[in-house]
């Protein structure tokens, strides 16, 4: 073959491995989430209440243990599983019992979850018990949501903020 | 798996090919993937550390800074950042390439475990190192890929909390897990180059650098890419907006839309299942090896030739041992040899004239041997007969099948073209047991052992010893270097080889005295 058309060959194959690598690097576009949908995501690391009460020890219990380990108070380690459910206009999407976390169950129940929902204003309860309580919830939060098309509404948990925070 | 192997391999033999109509032999992409996987790496690195002078790594002030390369300093970083990111596609497409077409040629079996075990590895680090640089910019995209990375990460039972909070909504978004991938950026590809450090370990001199032609189109052609073509990001990332439709870079992330199909226990049980596979290759099933080559130290002078052209370091010269005046004897290391016969090609003991002693090399091939080599010549030139007798010497990795065989043209098969040793084509036409001799091996830079067909190039050009003797007429010897697809090429130089010496007549030696040597003399006395 003629160098001309040699050289032309090679602009040609360096020009095609160009544009593949070009065109593959973003395309074609990847769509996740149907047209008019957002969606809702649970999480939240929370540690239920501990299985025992705790149990402020007597004088002759402190007086039995070495000096440099005479706490007041005896705590058993492992946790409660942590109820939730999650209700978007009054139908329940989800409910489960977490378990606590660690070896020992005295870590946090852990949740992580996430729904698609059509767009539009949606009525949101979420429900959570970390007691020893059967029924009934210690935690519960009603929220009304305007939710645009591709929205992202966060709903945490933390205690110490009082409960169900929708972000 | 035999017919998978076959398909690729003739998808690559029609590839090379075809690619040899654009491309000298050197310059052949295909043949050259490893070289080029090196030279992306390199352009990823020094326009990586370019960017890195103007990206600012806070986690709000990330997608401005990148924002600024691409929009104000086009001319500058933002052409960085397309080559960036355009090599680093290179790199894992030439990176895949290279490991499908060493699978092709069943060349990860056997010793060869090695390098394949550390491509793998480089290719993994490579591809953490490529999803982490997306996480960077911290726009839509970036935003999909922390988000998915994390959720599938978070089956793991490793972590306390799910790390995928950190990307809940925008209050929990932590700066310092952005260090933290920034970090990662930088040093994963460190660690891939001690990886690629270790894949060539086993080899010797390594081709890391593409010919200055190849890498300077490869070069431009990513420039021009980036000119026509930059690479912009997707819109600032927004945790209270769900990245519903993204720009995937295929090369990376291809997988990430099964991590969201199916379910963690799926996905990480298919990517281990993946990954033990692609470790365990090499030994599905485990390859049936010729034995390596041994030495023969009544025969070895130390001379080193060997160790210089064995491919893949496999000899080693050491003190004498058996107390005989030479500097040193040739040890073979059977971890690393490949009984490719390139050491006995080279040995100047392995001479077919030997006829008073045994036929036994310093160096040779206990399940090919040279003296097994000479036997067949010596069959194959009895057998054959007619006006234009051709002894074929053909490689077996290249398929030179005994399908050429006929009445007038003999084959011989090679491990390699290297275990030839050139005195074999000076035995064959001065011993009459044919007219002409045809050389077949693997196309041009595209060797299975890597050098047998260049050092048997250069031993007929005189350019590597041992040589061809200058008394070897060398219109009666051809090579062809055309690789497995060579048949047609094969009968075609097997035709105009037979052509010529019609005209050529039956070969007369010349006695070193300058006449020609007569029927029933010794021509090589």
């Amino acid at each position: 073959m003629p160098s001309v058309a040699r050289y032309a060959g090679q602009i040609l194959f360096h020009a095609g491995f160009a544009a593949a690598i070009g065109t593959f690097a973003s395309w074609p576009m990847y769509n996740r989430m149907p047209e008019g949908s957002a969606q809702i995501k649970l999480s939240f690391n929370h540690g239920g209440r501990r299985v025992e009460d705790c149990r402020r020890l007597t004088a002759e219990e402190l007086s039995k243990l070495p000096s440099n380990q005479r706490r007041p108070i005896d705590c058993s380690r492992e946790r409660l599983p942590v109820t939730i459910q999650l209700l978007i206009d009054g139908a329940p999407i989800y409910e489960a019992v977490l378990k606590p976390g660690g070896i020992a169950g005295d870590g946090q129940a852990r949740a992580y979850e996430k729904f698609i929902v059509p767009a539009g204003t949606h009525l949101i309860e979420a429900r959570l018990r970390d007691s020893k309580r059967s029924e009934g919830f210690d935690y519960r939060s009603r929220f009304e949501a305007a939710l645009a098309p591709g929205q992202n509404l966060a709903i945490d948990f933390k205690a110490e903020q009082g409960g169900f925070l929708f972000r | 798996m035999g017919l998978l192997k076959r398909s690729l391999r003739a998808c690559f033999d029609s590839g090379e090919r075809f690619l040899a109509l654009a491309f000298p032999p050197d310059w052949n992409p295909l043949l050259n993937l490893g070289a080029l996987g090196f030279f992306f790496y390199w352009i990823v690195t020094v326009s990586g550390i370019y960017v890195y002078i103007f990206l600012d790594t806070g986690v709000t002030q990330a997608f401005a800074s990148v924002e600024y390369m691409t929009g104000e300093q086009w001319y500058a970083a933002g052409l960085m950042r397309s080559l960036h990111r355009y090599a680093s596609d290179g790199l894992v497409a030439v990176m895949l390439l290279h490991m499908l077409r060493e699978f092709a040629l069943d060349r990860f079996r056997g010793v060869r475990w090695f390098g394949w075990a550390t491509g793998i590895a480089v290719l993994l680090l490579v591809t953490i190192a490529g999803i982490s640089g997306y996480w960077l910019v911290w726009d839509r995209l970036a935003q999909y890929v922390a988000i998915v990375s994390t959720e599938w990460l978070d089956h793991l039972p490793f972590f306390g909390q799910p790390i995928a909070r950190n990307f809940l909504s925008p209050e929990t978004l932590d700066s310092r897990f952005f260090t933290l991938m920034i970090f990662m950026h930088i040093a994963v590809p460190l660690i891939a180059l001690v990886g690629l450090w270790l894949h060539l370990q086993r080899v010797t001199k390594p081709r890391i650098n593409p010919p200055m032609g190849l890498a300077v189109g490869a070069g431009l052609s990513l420039l021009m890419l980036s000119a026509v073509h930059p690479a912009t990001s997707q819109g600032a990332a927004n945790l209270a907006q769900v990245p519903g439709s993204v720009g995937l870079d295929w090369f990376y992330l291809g997988a990430y839309p099964l991590l969201e199909t199916f379910s963690g226990e799926v996905t990480w049980s298919a990517a281990l299942a993946l990954l033990v596979i692609m470790g365990a290759i090499p030994w599905l099933p485990p390859m049936k090896r010729q034995r390596p080559a041994a030495v023969d130290l009544a025969n070895c002078n130390g001379c080193a030739r060997c160790m210089n052209d064995c491919p893949y370091s496999a000899i080693t010269m050491q003190a004498r041992s058996d107390g005989r005046p030479f500097e040193g004897e040739a040890v073979v290391d059977p971890d690393l040899c490949v009984a490719c016969g390139i050491c006995a090609g080279s040995c100047p003991t392995s001479t077919p004239f030997r006829r008073l002693s045994d036929l036994v090399p310093g160096i040779d091939l206990p399940d090919r041997s040279i003296a097994a080599i000479r036997a067949d010549a010596d069959a194959e030139g009895a057998r054959i007969a007619g006006p234009a007798r051709i002894m074929v010497f053909g490689c077996i990795n290249a398929g030179v099948a005994a399908a050429c065989r006929a009445a007038d043209v003999g084959v011989v098969s090679l491990n390699c073209t290297g275990q030839l040793p050139p005195s074999f084509i000076d035995y064959v036409i001065s011993r009459k047991l044919a007219d002409g001799v045809l050389i077949a091996g693997c196309r041009e830079n595209g060797c299975h052992n890597r050098f047998g067909a260049r050092w048997t190039a250069d031993r007929l050009a005189g350019e590597r010893d041992p040589y061809l003797r200058a008394r070897v007429p060398r219109a009666r010897v051809v090579t062809l270097w055309a690789g497995r697809l060579g048949g047609a090429g094969l009968r075609r130089e097997i035709a105009a080889l037979a052509t010529r010496l019609a005209l050529l007549g039956p070969f007369k030696p010349k006695s070193p005295f300058g006449r020609a040597v007569a029927q029933g003399e010794r021509a090589d006395a």
